[in-house]
């Protein structure tokens, strides 16, 4: 479980985050949404430490990330995975040598047992004989797969994601989704994903924070998102016509839409 | 204004390479790491210098002989002026000049590239030391190669003129020759490697330094490559005054 507590960041003056409070729970998928510039990126990157806030406390399993010396921050890390926004793949290595990458780097397996733990981690992906592909020659979703995969390939107890369904097209999202959220519920990550994709949100939300002008405005699940009054949290997740008519559908009926 | 700014970014350049200097996190990957940067650095950088060098080294010959004909100096002096202008500047100073537009931007466009694809915030989540990762096998690659590169920039150089005399009548292969060997001075071979591995350091490092601190998109990345070029060459013409000074005096 991650705690944020009272988190707080500023950049040249203006502060991005006031006072943000947050639980993400352990084998569960919990997102971050909220508009463009609300402040959720800084909120992630804080939660991984490329940014340090100027007060708060985030406890990794009651362990405070800011108090840290650097070689606890180092050996922190290697629990984590993090999906980057643009897949973040090295353009000079395969698919195969993305995946061994952090095997290579911590592990004392052999090149064999690398090897074949990449590829075990690509299959689980569903991603099978594009090896020796570079990540140019794959297409966005394979990408982001690729990039699961090597997030994974250390048996991460924290996986973080970070836009994880921007430039996909809408069936390519969902894949994405139901992979991260197989993957979160099979190996019991604490996942925290980064999203303003409405699909996501009420596919997979099982913990959904709301961030609103670098405040925490709201805290529930999928099926809460329905039944909210926040008036901003309505305004940013119905906004389209389909959504409204997906929310009443789903009050109506009070089931999701199969 | 510009004094604090200076200072500021080589306060910056200082606690960069700080991290860059630290023991790798695997021996094992470094010596790969290495060894990929020196043939793409290095090897690949031979057959620009060979073609650079031969031209030049063709040129200096020609020019010394227009403009040092004369009855009181001997017509040998075209081959020594040569050599010497070869191993004092040229193949030193001028050639890692053009070695900070080909391999500086190259380094400053690549670690850009992966700063603003944020490739490099993903070695850092990993818990991997980016500078030191990145930029020690850069840096220890191309500053081991470099002596290679001045070697064959002197044969070359040395060869184009000989391909003057060779194929000219300005002057004679067996004067071009005996020029070349009268009066030759060990220490300026030693003097030219010196500088050139100065030289490749700071080609190296501050062009890596630029790249590293990329923000924005690929126009950035561009912009970051220009300065990484020009503030090597400021770099590398200042070092060559004061090694100069040191070195010859």
């Amino acid at each position: 479980m991650i705690e944020v507590k009272n988190v707080t960041k500023s950049f040249d003056g203006k502060t991005i985050l006031h006072n943000v409070s947050a639980t993400f729970e352990t084998g569960k998928t919990n997102l971050i949404i909220g508009q463009s510039g609300s402040g959720k990126t800084v909120l992630m990157k804080s939660v991984v430490g490329l940014v340090k806030p100027e007060e708060g406390e985030i406890l990794f399993d009651g362990r405070d990330l800011l108090k840290m010396d650097s070689s606890q921050i180092k050996s922190l890390r290697e629990e984590i995975g993090m999906l980057f926004q643009g897949s973040a793949l090295f353009d000079s290595e395969t698919v195969l040598g993305n995946v061994m990458f952090p095997l290579m780097m911590f592990t004392k397996m052999s090149p064999g047992e690398i090897k074949d733990r990449a590829q075990f981690c690509l299959e689980r992906v569903n991603l099978k004989g594009a090896d020796k592909k570079y990540p140019s020659e794959i297409s966005g979703g394979m990408q982001k797969r690729v990039a699961i995969a090597r997030a994974i390939a250390l048996n991460p107890k924290y996986l973080f994601c970070d836009e994880p369904n921007s430039g996909l097209d809408p069936k390519t999202s969902i894949l994405i989704d139901e992979l991260l959220s197989d993957i979160t519920h099979e190996y019991n990550i604490t996942t925290v994903i980064n999203t303003h994709d409405m699909n996501s949100v009420l596919g997979i939300g099982e913990n959904i924070i709301f961030i609103k002008n670098g405040q925490r405005e709201w805290v529930g699940d999928m099926k809460e998102i329905y039944k909210t009054s926040n008036e901003a949290l309505n305004e940013f997740v119905f906004a389209t016509d389909l959504f409204q008519k997906v929310k009443k559908y789903v009050i109506a009926n009070e089931r999701p839409i199969p | 204004m510009l004094i604090t700014k200076s200072l500021t970014a080589f306060g910056s350049y200082c606690l960069f390479m700080r991290r860059v200097f630290y023991v790798p996190d695997k021996w094992k990957v470094f010596f790969n790491r290495t060894i990929f940067e020196i043939n793409k650095l290095g090897v690949d950088s031979i057959p620009l210098v060979m073609v650079i060098s031969i031209f030049i080294g063709a040129v200096i010959a020609i020019q010394m002989q227009l403009n040092i004909s004369s009855p009181l100096i001997p017509s040998y002096s075209v081959g020594l002026a040569t050599r010497d202008i070869v191993l004092l500047e040229f193949s030193n100073s001028i050639l890692c000049l053009i070695l900070a537009g080909k391999v500086g931007s190259n380094i400053a466009s690549e670690i850009g590239t992966m700063r603003v694809t944020e490739q490099i915030d993903a070695l850092e989540i990993m818990g991997i030391n980016s500078c030191n990762y990145l930029v020690l096998p850069k840096v220890v690659g191309f500053v081991l190669f470099m002596p290679v590169l001045v070697a064959f920039c002197i044969a070359t150089s040395l060869f184009g003129g000989f391909a003057v005399a060779l194929f000219t009548d300005i002057i004679t292969v067996s004067r071009y020759v005996y020029g070349l060997q009268a009066m030759f001075q060990e220490w300026y071979v030693w003097y030219g490697i010196i500088k050139s591995v100065f030289f490749a350091f700071i080609i190296s490092s501050v062009s890596s330094y630029f790249g590293y601190y990329v923000k924005g998109g690929a126009l950035d990345v561009g912009k970051a490559s220009t300065n990484a070029v020009v503030n090597s060459s400021i770099l590398i013409l200042l070092l060559d005054v004061v090694l100069t000074k040191l070195l010859l005096q």
